[in-house]
C-alpha cells in the first residue's frame, strides 16, 4: 500500500491531574503523517498542539498525565512500547527540535561533543568517526567554518546557528520523522526563511516533518498538509491548498482574516475573533469554538466530529454548518467581525 | 478634528540621535569598546499619523524608542517634543513635559507591577501628576477603563488574574491617563495569539480616531507594522537604512534591506494573490553584525547582494532619490 501513514494517532487524549480535578488538554485527536509529506499543526496557545506531540514521543512522563488512544508508528503503538524500545525510536527514528534551542543544548560542552554523542548514543561508532560526522552535519545545515565552529559552547552561537546546531543533532540519524515546535518563533524573519529552507530541503532527503506553529504564513509556505486544532482538537484538516484556499471552519477563517498581511487590501479595522482562546479545564460538552462563534446554533451543543463533505474526500472539517454554502456564510461572518461598532470586551477568564 | 492637527505639522522630531553603551573592558578585550545600538537616527512625526519603525532584533528600534521619549540619556543630537528640545532639560522641567508622551510596552507581564491592583496601576500616573483629589482620579480610572474596553468590575483585580490581551489593555489604559499627544509603542502585540492582536490593533485604531493620538509604533512583524503605520522607518544596526510612506514602501522598496524583509515574510497564500507577481525570494546570508563592531561604510553591505567597493568605503547618508523616496543606499533600488 502505497498510502501506509509512517505516523497514525488514533483518539489521542491527555489529561492532567490537578488540584482542581482532571483538566483534559487533548480530546480524542486523530491524524496521520505520511511518510515524506510536511504536516503543518496550527493553533493558539492551549490548543494542545505541542503537548499532543510530546504525548506521541513519551515525553510526559508526570504522574499526573493520563495519556490514551493509539500511537501507531511504523507498525508499533508507541503507547504500549517497552521504556527501552522508545528510547531506540526517540532521536533515532523520530527526531524533534523545540522552539528554545537552548533547553535542547547543554552549555557545558561544545555542539560537536552534543551531536556527537548523540550520534554514540544510537549507533556504534569511535568517538572520532562520530565526530567528523558531527562536522559534516553542521556544514550540511549551513554553518560555515564547521570544523573549528564546533568545538566552540553554544553560548558562542547565534540563535539562528544554534537552531541550525539543533536541527543537525536532529538529523544525525536521519530520522523518519521530524516534530519540530515553533522552530522559527524565536528567529528574525530573515533567518526564519534560512530554517525553512533547510526543513524543505531535508524533507527532499525523505523525512516526513511535523511543524507546529501559530503561524499561518509559515504554513502556507512550507506544509503539505494542515491540522488547525482548537481546544485540543481538531478543528480541520486537509491539503494546504484546499484548508487555505476554501477553509470550511470558522476558527480556521477567523485564523486567516485577523492576520494583518504584507500584501493584498489594508483594512482600517481587522476581522477578529470575539472572545479569547478557551482555557483547557472549561471546554464546553459540545464544539469548543461554539462560544466564539458568530455562527453558532443549537445544534453546536453537540460535538461534532471530523467529516469530510461532499466534494473533496481529504478535506475535513468539524463543523455543524451545511457543507454547500461555506463560501457565503464565510463573508457574513467576516462582515460581521469587522462591523463591531465598540470594541469588543474579551470574556473574563 | 481641530485646525492644528493637520498631517503636516510635526510633533516630534529627531535629529541625529546617537545612544552609545560603553562596554567595560575585561581581560578577554582590553580594549574599551561601544556598542552603538542608535546611529545618527533623524525623523521626524506628524501629529495624527502612525510612524512604524520595523526592524530585526538587536536593530536598536526599542533603544531609538526610549530616546524619543527620553526614557534613555541621549549619547547625542536631540529630540524636540512640540516644540521643545527635550533632550537636554533637566528632571525637574522634563516633568510638566511628561504626560504629553507615553509609552505601551511588549510584555504586559513585565511592565505591570504583580503586587498592585489594576485600578491603582492606572491611577499612578494619575497621582504622579497631580490629576486632582481621590474621586476625581477614581472617575478618571473608571472612565479609562471604559475606554480600552475592560469592565470596570474587575478594578481590583491584580495582573495575573488577567489574560495577556487584557494585561496589555491595562498597558494602554496606564498610558492613555495623562491625556498623551504622543504614545510610542514597543512591541505591543507580539506577545499576544492572532486573535487577540487583531482586537488589541483595532483598538489602538479606534483610540486613535477618538483621541487624535500620534504613534511610533514599534514592531518586528512587517504585517502588523503595514496595517498600522503610515509612514515606516525600516531600521538596520542602529541606522535608517529606509523611510517611506506605506504603500510605496511595500510596493516598491528603494533599499536592498527592505526589499530582503519583505521577501523573506512568508506571506499567506489564500488564493487571492494570484493576479500579483510573485515577489522574488531573496535569503540573504549569515546574519546582522554584531553593533559592537560595525562594518565600514554601509552597515548591510556585509550581507547586501549588490554591494560595490563604495560602500565599504563611504556611509551612506538617509537622503531622498529622484522620485522622492528616503533611503540610506549608495545604490538605491528605484531612483
Amino acid at each position: 500500500m502505497p498510502d501506509q501513514p509512517l505516523l497514525d494517532v488514533r483518539d489521542l487524549r491527555v489529561s492532567f491531574r490537578t488540584r482542581r480535578g482532571s483538566v483534559t488538554v487533548v480530546d480524542g485527536l486523530s491524524f496521520s503523517v505520511s511518510p515524506g509529506e510536511i504536516l503543518g499543526v496550527v493553533g493558539e496557545s492551549g490548543s494542545g498542539k505541542s503537548v499532543s506531540m510530546l504525548a506521541v514521543l513519551r515525553l510526559l512522563t508526570s504522574p499526573n498525565v493520563t495519556v490514551e488512544g493509539q500511537v501507531h508508528f511504523r507498525g508499533r503503538d508507541l503507547l504500549t512500547l517497552p521504556d527501552k524500545e522508545m528510547q531506540a525510536v526517540r532521536g533515532r527514528e523520530i527526531a524533534m527540535v523545540f522552539q528554545d534551542p537552548m533547553t535542547a543544548l547543554t552549555p557545558v560542552y561544545t555542539v560537536g561533543w552534543q551531536i556527537a554523542e548523540q550520534i554514540r548514543a544510537h549507533e556504534k561508532v569511535s568517538r572520532k568517526e562520530a565526530h567528523a560526522r558531527a562536522v559534516s552535519l553542521l556544514s550540511d545545515v549551513g554553518i560555515p567554518d564547521a570544523a573549528s565552529r564546533a568545538n566552540a559552547y553554544p553560548h558562542e552561537f547565534s540563535g539562528g546557528m544554534r537552531q541550525r546546531a539543533v536541527i543537525a543533532m536532529a538529523l544525525s540519524c536521519g530520522p523518519a520523522l521530524l516534530i519540530a515546535d515553533e522552530p522559527t518563533t524565536a528567529l528574525d524573519v530573515t533567518v526564519q526563511a534560512q530554517i525553512l529552507d533547510l526543513m524543505r530541503e531535508l524533507n527532499t532527503q525523505g523525512s516526513a516533518v511535523v511543524l507546529i506553529t501559530h503561524d499561518m504564513g509559515v504554513i502556507s509556505q512550507i506544509a503539505d498538509r494542515v491540522l488547525v486544532m482548537y481546544g485540543g482538537r481538531a478543528a480541520e484538516e486537509g491539503p494546504r491548498r484546499a484548508v487555505f484556499h476554501g477553509p470550511r471552519h470558522p476558527y480556521t477563517w477567523g485564523l486567516l482574516d485577523s492576520v494583518p498581511r504584507v500584501g493584498g487590501p489594508r483594512l482600517r479595522r481587522l476581522p477578529t475573533i470575539a472572545g479569547m482562546p478557551v482555557a483547557p479545564g472549561s471546554l464546553p460538552e459540545g464544539c469548543a469554538f461554539a462560544p466564539r462563534c458568530r455562527l453558532r446554533h443549537e445544534r453546536c451543543e453537540e460535538r461534532p466530529q471530523l467529516t469530510t463533505d461532499s466534494f473533496d474526500g481529504a478535506h475535513r472539517d468539524a463543523c455543524w454548518l451545511p457543507d454547500d454554502d461555506r463560501a457565503s456564510l464565510r463573508l457574513t461572518s467576516r462582515a460581521a467581525a469587522t462591523d463591531v461598532p465598540d470594541m469588543e470586551r474579551e470574556a473574563t477568564p | 478634528m481641530s485646525a492644528l492637527t493637520t498631517s503636516t505639522e510635526v510633533l516630534l522630531r529627531a535629529t541625529d540621535v546617537t545612544k552609545h553603551y560603553p562596554l567595560r573592558a575585561d581581560g578577554l578585550s582590553p580594549r574599551r569598546r561601544v556598542l552603538r545600538a542608535v546611529d545618527g537616527v533623524s525623523l521626524e512625526v506628524r501629529a495624527g499619523e502612525t510612524l512604524g519603525i520595523v526592524g530585526e532584533s538587536g536593530c536598536g528600534k526599542s533603544t531609538l524608542g526610549r530616546c524619543l521619549v527620553r526614557l534613555t540619556e541621549l549619547t547625542g543630537g536631540r529630540v524636540e517634543f512640540d516644540g521643545r528640545d527635550i533632550s537636554t532639560l533637566s528632571t525637574r522641567r522634563l516633568r510638566p513635559v511628561r504626560p504629553g508622551m507615553q509609552l505601551v510596552f511588549q510584555d504586559p507581564q513585565a511592565s505591570l507591577n504583580p503586587r498592585r491592583r489594576a485600578g491603582d496601576i492606572v491611577a499612578e500616573p494619575l497621582l504622579v501628576h497631580r490629576y486632582g483629589d481621590g474621586a476625581a482620579v477614581r472617575r478618571r480610572v473608571a472612565e479609562l477603563f471604559d475606554v480600552v474596553g475592560l469592565a470596570a468590575a474587575h478594578l481590583d483585580r491584580y495582573p495575573h488574574e488577567f489574560s495577556g490581551g487584557q494585561r496589555q489593555r491595562i498597558g494602554i489604559a496606564r498610558a492613555l491617563a495623562t491625556n498623551p499627544k504622543l504614545i510610542v509603542a514597543d512591541e505591543p502585540v507580539s506577545a499576544l495569539d492572532v486573535s487577540i492582536q487583531a482586537q488589541v490593533l483595532n483598538l489602538f485604531a479606534d483610540l486613535q480616531e477618538e483621541f487624535a493620538l500620534t504613534y511610533v509604533f514599534i514592531a518586528h512583524d512587517l504585517g502588523v507594522v503595514r496595517h498600522v503605520s503610515d509612514r515606516i522607518a525600516v531600521m538596520y544596526l542602529g541606522e535608517i537604512v529606509e523611510l517611506a510612506e506605506t504603500e510605496a514602501l511595500y510596493k516598491e522598496p528603494a533599499h536592498p534591506y527592505t526589499q530582503a524583509l519583505l521577501s523573506a515574510v512568508p506571506d499567506i497564500d489564500d488564493g487571492t494573490l494570484t493576479d500579483e507577481v510573485p515577489r522574488e525570494r531573496i535569503v540573504l546570508t549569515g546574519e546582522v553584525p554584531n553593533p559592537v563592531d560595525k562594518p565600514s561604510g554601509c552597515p548591510f553591505r556585509t550581507r547586501c547582494p549588490y554591494a560595490r567597493e563604495r560602500c565599504a568605503v563611504e556611509r551612506p547618508r538617509l537622503t531622498m532619490t529622484a522620485s522622492g523616496r528616503h533611503t540610506a543606499c549608495h545604490f538605491p533600488l528605484i531612483d
